[in-house]
């Protein structure tokens, strides 16, 4: 039976994986089997075999553990002591962690506003244009890339080399500092702006993101309300102000808080393009560094649960948003 | 608001000329010098990262380390521009890359994440949405509101749990915790999907007798399709990218380990190695690309889906 746990070879591994899929198959197959066998069946058994591996599941991957996390982050390092609020006092005291909770909170503003402004600008401006699907497909393409790809797209551009003899540079924005006669910088390693060159990846994916959603929105204006506009002299930026805005609005706040909480929870960047040094870790990143990297759990706990405690406010604000949209409707 | 007694009749347009005036429109729009330069900036900008890193990929180890990668276009003028596939031989088969040993383990990873998440998913939504029972909107509402726990405050519990398992290190705890962590978002979406299907379609079925498995198969399932496709390929894309569950679940093991937890190591240890680095990481976008632009209509519809009312 080792082969269930530790698999080798391709051949090896295709085979556990059809076995896992035919498991699965199996197990729901023989639950809604027995759920159809009688006539009329009991309402709980109907509901229990709908609902019980979904909530088994649920149960077991995301209440229990979080709960559990919870629990954790008042626990010291190697969870064998209760310490109150110390982890949370840690986090929120030493200047690491300061810095840290900076970057978080620049991550979050900077990269939903700017994602959903170009987003927005550039699904305005190709609104109806020839080439309208085919220069969608540039800016979405990034989307479909992880971002441990992403990062390493971009380490390219920041490469850098040091400006003496025959070196040449070989990342395209330093060349074009070069170019401009500026001397060449290292864009991931001087602080604070390292930061903001992270920030850039980001953004480069999330905006095909916002532009997909937006354009859709600006597509659903009805045209009377345009024309109507358009008789009362708006045009362009007037146009954009008092129409284009205010109707789709619960799509913006859709958006920002969509990407809000992606940016809130996002890791890979950071770690794949400085590993969280020289000052641009992230919330994220620090709870995986303390967790599995430093073994101080209750720290890492305790981070978990202000990422957790950070995403409810914008959740309710999303929520409460669609809601009042609604009643306007 | 304007259309009072004070607009002639006689300057609104006749319906037949409503397609010349919107062409007209539209030759308007692309003729603005603004927007078409903003638009085309843009697309440069969004491009050329992708594209410096895809020559490279087929550059000369010795050429990536000298020169940029746009001094190829001077190049190819004056006939020195040389190509060659090593790069990706290196990545793909050398013995301090290998992926595509981890090609195979992003595959195996993906496909029962991507198919059981769904499955599970389907059965509950149905549950929602057409079986009546005491206390089904207060569950509902609790699966909602899981979306707001980051997976991050799930990991440490979890991956005590395998280690008690005996399981820790293997496929299991990736396809599982995927298809745990995917269930919230894809019930929500699959139920308003079901939610849309005709009442009387289901009444129908029930009137001929058949119980709430068959309606799910023989009514229900086919309808739900289009839906099934497009969270299909999000949730393909979502674990074929994913670093974070499989760090955390199976670290570096090389046996197990997908493709993007080896392109991010090669991203620390040999970070100056840009011709591994850059064939490595279109090794590892190949798939979701292919998969991204065949199926882009439908990918498109799924995001859209609930976030733009008509």
């Amino acid at each position: 039976m080792d082969w269930l746990t530790a698999a080798g070879s391709p051949a090896q591994k295709f085979t556990l994986m059809a076995f896992a899929i035919a498991l699965f198959v199996v197990v729901v197959g023989v639950i809604l089997f027995l759920v159809d066998r009688p006539k009329n069946p009991r309402k709980w058994v109907l509901v229990l075999g709908f609902l019980g591996l979904p909530v088994l599941g649920l149960g077991f991957g995301l209440v229990y553990p979080a709960l559990d996390t919870i629990r954790n982050s008042f626990l010291n390092r190697d969870g064998t002591r209760f310490v109150g609020f110390d982890n949370y006092v840690t986090a929120f005291t030493t200047s690491e962690f300061l810095l840290v909770l900076r970057n978080t909170a620049i991550w979050v503003l900077v990269v939903p506003v700017v994602a959903t402004f170009v987003g927005l600008v550039y699904a305005v401006v190709v609104d109806r244009s020839r080439f309208e699907r085919f220069a969608k497909a540039l800016i979405f393409l990034p989307m479909a890339i992880s971002m441990v790809g992403a990062s390493i797209i971009w380490r390219f551009v920041y490469e850098f080399r040091p400006l003496q003899g025959e070196i040449q540079q070989v990342g395209l924005l330093n060349q074009v500092l070069v170019w401009l006669g500026i001397p060449p910088q290292q864009f991931l390693i001087n602080q604070p702006w390292n930061t903001f060159f992270l920030i850039v990846i980001l953004i480069w994916i999330q905006t095909g993101f916002a532009m997909t959603l937006l354009s859709a929105a600006i597509k659903a204006i009805p045209d009377d309300i345009v024309e109507a506009a358009r008789l009362d002299g708006l045009a362009g930026m007037g146009m954009f102000r008092y129409i284009t805005i205010p109707s789709i609005r619960p799509t913006l706040v859709v958006v920002l808080t969509t990407i809000a909480i992606t940016t809130l929870k996002v890791f890979d960047i950071v770690r794949t393009t400085t590993g969280g040094q020289f000052g641009t870790s992230v919330v994220a990143n620090e709870f995986y560094r303390q967790s599995f990297v430093s073994l101080n759990t209750g720290l890492g706990a305790a981070l978990a649960v202000l990422l957790f405690v950070l995403v409810i406010p914008i959740i309710w604000y999303n929520i409460r948003q669609l809601r009042l949209a609604e009643e306007v409707r | 608001m304007s259309a009072d007694g004070s607009t002639p009749v006689a300057t609104l347009p006749p319906r037949t000329t409503t397609l010349t005036q919107r062409a007209g429109k539209v030759r308007r729009r692309l003729s603005n010098p603004w927007a078409s330069g903003i638009a085309i900036v843009l697309a440069i900008l969004w491009t050329l990262p992708t594209l410096g890193l895809f020559i490279s990929s087929f550059r000369e180890q010795a050429d990536i380390n000298r020169t940029g990668w746009w001094t190829i276009f001077g190049n190819i003028l004056t006939g020195d521009a040389s190509f060659t596939l090593d790069n990706y031989d290196a990545a793909l088969n050398g013995s301090s890359t290998n992926l595509s040993q981890f090609f195979v383990n992003s595959i195996v990873i993906t496909l029962p994440s991507v198919i059981i998440p769904i499955s599970v998913a389907l059965l509950a939504a149905y549950a929602f949405a057409w079986i009546e029972f005491p206390g089904r909107d207060w569950l509902f509402v609790v699966v909602f509101a899981l979306q707001v726990v980051p997976i991050q405050v799930t990991m440490i519990p979890l991956l005590r749990q395998y280690v008690n398992w005996g399981l820790a290190g293997s496929f299991w705890t990736v396809w599982l915790s995927h298809s745990i962590f995917a269930l919230p978002l894809a019930i929500f979406l699959l139920h308003n999907f079901m939610k849309e299907i005709p009442r009387s379609l289901v009444e129908a079925a029930t009137v001929d007798g058949a119980g709430h498995v068959k309606i799910f198969f023989r009514v229900v399932f086919p309808l739900m399709v289009p839906a099934i496709a497009a969270f299909g390929i999000f949730q393909f894309l979502w674990v074929w990218n994913d670093l974070l569950v499989a760090l955390v679940f199976v670290g570096g093991q090389p046996s197990v380990a997908p493709l993007t937890v080896r392109v991010a190591e090669l991203s620390g240890t040999r970070g100056g190695a840009w011709h591994l680095l850059s064939a490595g990481a279109f090794i590892s976008m190949i798939v979701p690309l292919v998969v991204f632009l065949s199926l882009q209509r439908y990918f498109v519809r799924g995001l859209l889906a609930g976030s733009v009312k008509g």
